[in-house]
C-alpha cells in the first residue's frame, strides 16, 4: 500500500482559534498556582532551615509528599478524592490551581532553602554586628541577595509548571491539551492541531525565558 | 576608671574543645588593645564574645554596662551592645546587592530611625575620611580589597559606636593595600576610639597599642605594654611566637 502523509495546513491553521480558547486557562493554572506556590515555597521553605527541629518537620514532610508523588495523582485525588472527604464538589480549575500550587510549593522551598543557605553566614552576622535584628538582617540583607540566585531556578521551575498543566486535561479543564482533544474529536487532525498545541506551549515557555534572561540580566548588572 | 569591656572567667567550647580557658580581660575607655597569637588560638573567637557573635559557657561579661550571659540565658542586653559596638571583618562582609553608599546609610536608618537625608550625609562625610568620598555609588564588588574594607570601617562608624572591634582587618588583602587600611585605623586610635584589634601586623600592634595581649591555646599568657611585650617578653610561648613572627 502507498501511503504518503501530507502535512494539511488548513487544518492547523483552522484549528488556532478553538485552541486559543485554551490558553487563558493554561496561563491561570500555571500562573495562579505558581504565585500561591510561591508563597508557599516561601513559607516552608524558610521554615525547613528554622533552628526549631519541632518547626522543620511540618515543612520536610510537605515537601517530601509533593515532591514524591506525581502531580497526575495529586490532581485526581483533589478532583476525585478530596469531593468525599469535604462533601461537595470542587470545579477543575480550583482543582488544577491547587494542584499546581501545592506541587510547585514543594519544589520552590528547596529552591528558597537552597538559595538562603547559599548566602555567606558573614552577610547574616555583618547585619547583626551593626545592631540589626535577626528579621532585619534577613529581610534587608539576605532575602534579596538569596532571591537573585533563586530566579534561574524559580524560572525553570515555571516552566516545568506550565508542562504541567497539561495533565489536567484529564480533570476535563479547557486548558490547551483539552481543547485540542476536543477539537481533534470532530475533526481527527491529530497530527496537526498537537503541532499547534505544542508550538503554543512553546510560544509560552519562550517568552517566559526571555523575560527571565533579561531580570537575570538587569540583576547581575548591578551587583 | 570606665570599663567598657569587662570578661571575668569567661569559657568557651566548641563542642569538645575548650577554645577559651578563664580568660579575664578589661578594655578601659579610650584604650587600644591589640590581641596575637598563633592561628587557632582563640583570638577572634574571644573579640567575637564581645558582641555576642559567639556565645560562651562560662563566666561573666559586661560591654558598656549591659551584661551578656552565658550560652542558654536571655539575652537582652545583646541588642544595646550591639548598636554600641562596630566590627570589622576579614573578609569585610560588605552588602554586595547595595552600594557603598546604602552599605553605610542601611543600618542608622533600619536601627536608628536616623532620616535618609542626615544618613546620606553622614555617609559622604565617613567616606571621605576613610578616604573613598568618590566611590559612594559603585557597588562594593567594584572596588579594590582596601577600598572595601575602609568602606567596611565607615559602615561600623555610621552607628557612631562606643567601642570597634577589628577582626584580622588586613589579613585577606594584598601586601600594597594593608597601609591604607592601617592609616585609617591608626587615625581612628588617635582620635579616642576604643579598639580591640586582631592581627599579625606587628608593626601596626607595636605603634598603635596601648596593651598588648598574646594568646596561646585560649589562655592569655603575656599582656603588657607593647614595648614590653615585643622587646622583652616574660612567657616562653611569647618568646618562640614573636621570633617566628618577628623575624623576617
Amino acid at each position: 500500500m502507498d501511503f504518503q502523509f501530507q502535512f494539511d495546513w488548513q487544518a492547523a491553521i483552522d484549528s488556532i482559534p478553538f485552541l486559543l480558547k485554551g490558553i487563558p486557562y493554561t496561563l491561570l493554572i500555571s500562573f495562579g498556582g505558581l504565585l500561591i506556590g510561591f508563597a508557599l515555597g516561601i513559607f516552608f521553605g524558610l521554615l525547613s532551615i528554622n533552628k526549631r527541629r519541632l518547626l522543620r518537620w511540618p515543612a520536610t514532610t510537605y515537601i517530601e509528599v509533593f515532591r514524591g508523588t506525581p502531580i497526575l495523582v495529586q490532581v485526581l485525588f483533589i478532583f476525585y478524592g478530596l469531593p468525599d472527604l469535604i462533601g461537595g464538589p470542587i470545579d477543575p480549575l480550583t482543582a488544577g490551581i491547587a494542584a499546581i500550587a501545592l506541587n510547585s510549593g514543594a519544589y520552590i522551598s528547596e529552591v528558597v532553602r537552597g538559595g538562603v543557605q547559599s548566602i555567606d553566614r558573614g552577610q547574616s552576622e555583618a547585619g547583626l554586628s551593626l545592631g540589626l535584628s535577626r528579621s532585619q538582617t534577613f529581610w534587608s540583607i539576605i532575602w534579596p541577595q538569596a532571591f537573585r540566585r533563586m530566579i534561574p531556578p524559580l524560572g525553570n521551575q515555571a516552566i516545568v509548571s506550565i508542562k504541567d498543566t497539561s495533565l489536567f486535561s484529564v480533570i476535563g479543564v479547557g486548558e490547551l491539551v483539552r481543547q485540542g482533544q476536543v477539537y481533534i474529536a470532530n475533526t481527527f487532525t491529530a497530527f496537526e492541531v498537537y503541532f499547534v498545541v505544542a508550538i503554543m506551549y512553546l510560544c509560552i515557555t519562550l517568552s517566559l525565558s526571555l523575560i527571565l534572561r533579561t531580570l537575570e540580566r538587569r540583576g547581575v548588572a548591578s551587583t | 576608671m570606665t570599663h567598657i569591656v569587662n570578661m571575668q572567667g569567661l569559657n568557651k567550647y566548641f563542642g569538645q574543645l575548650h577554645v577559651l580557658k578563664d580568660i579575664n580581660l578589661t578594655v578601659e575607655q579610650g584604650e587600644v588593645v591589640v590581641i596575637i597569637g598563633a592561628s587557632g588560638s582563640g583570638k577572634s573567637t574571644l573579640i567575637r564574645c564581645v558582641n555576642g557573635l559567639e556565645e560562651y559557657e562560662s563566666g561573666q561579661l559586661t560591654v558598656d554596662g549591659e551584661t551578656l550571659l552565658p550560652r542558654g540565658e536571655s539575652q537582652k542586653g545583646l541588642a544595646t551592645i550591639r548598636k554600641e559596638v562596630g566590627m570589622v571583618f576579614q573578609q569585610f562582609n560588605l552588602f554586595p546587592h547595595l552600594t557603598v553608599q546604602n552599605n553605610i546609610m542601611l543600618a542608622p536608618m533600619k536601627v536608628k530611625e536616623t532620616p535618609e537625608s542626615e544618613a546620606a550625609s553622614n555617609a559622604t562625610r565617613l567616606l571621605e575620611r576613610v578616604g573613598i568620598g568618590s566611590q559612594a555609588d559603585k557597588y562594593p564588588s567594584q572596588l579594590s580589597g582596601g577600598q572595601q574594607q575602609r568602606v567596611a570601617i565607615a559602615r561600623a562608624l555610621a552607628m557612631e559606636p562606643r567601642l570597634m572591634l577589628f577582626d584580622e582587618p588586613t589579613s585577606a588583602l594584598d601586601p600594597e593595600m594593608i597601609g591604607e587600611v592601617l592609616d585609617v585605623m591608626r587615625g581612628l586610635a588617635k582620635e579616642g576610639m576604643t579598639m580591640m584589634v586582631v592581627t599579625h601586623e606587628m608593626g601596626f600592634a607595636r605603634e598603635v597599642a596601648d596593651r598588648v595581649i598574646y594568646i596561646h591555646e585560649g589562655q592569655i599568657v603575656e599582656e603588657g605594654k607593647p614595648e614590653d611585650v615585643f622587646d622583652n617578653p616574660q612567657n616562653e610561648r611569647t618568646q618562640s611566637f614573636l621570633s617566628r613572627v618577628l623575624k623576617h
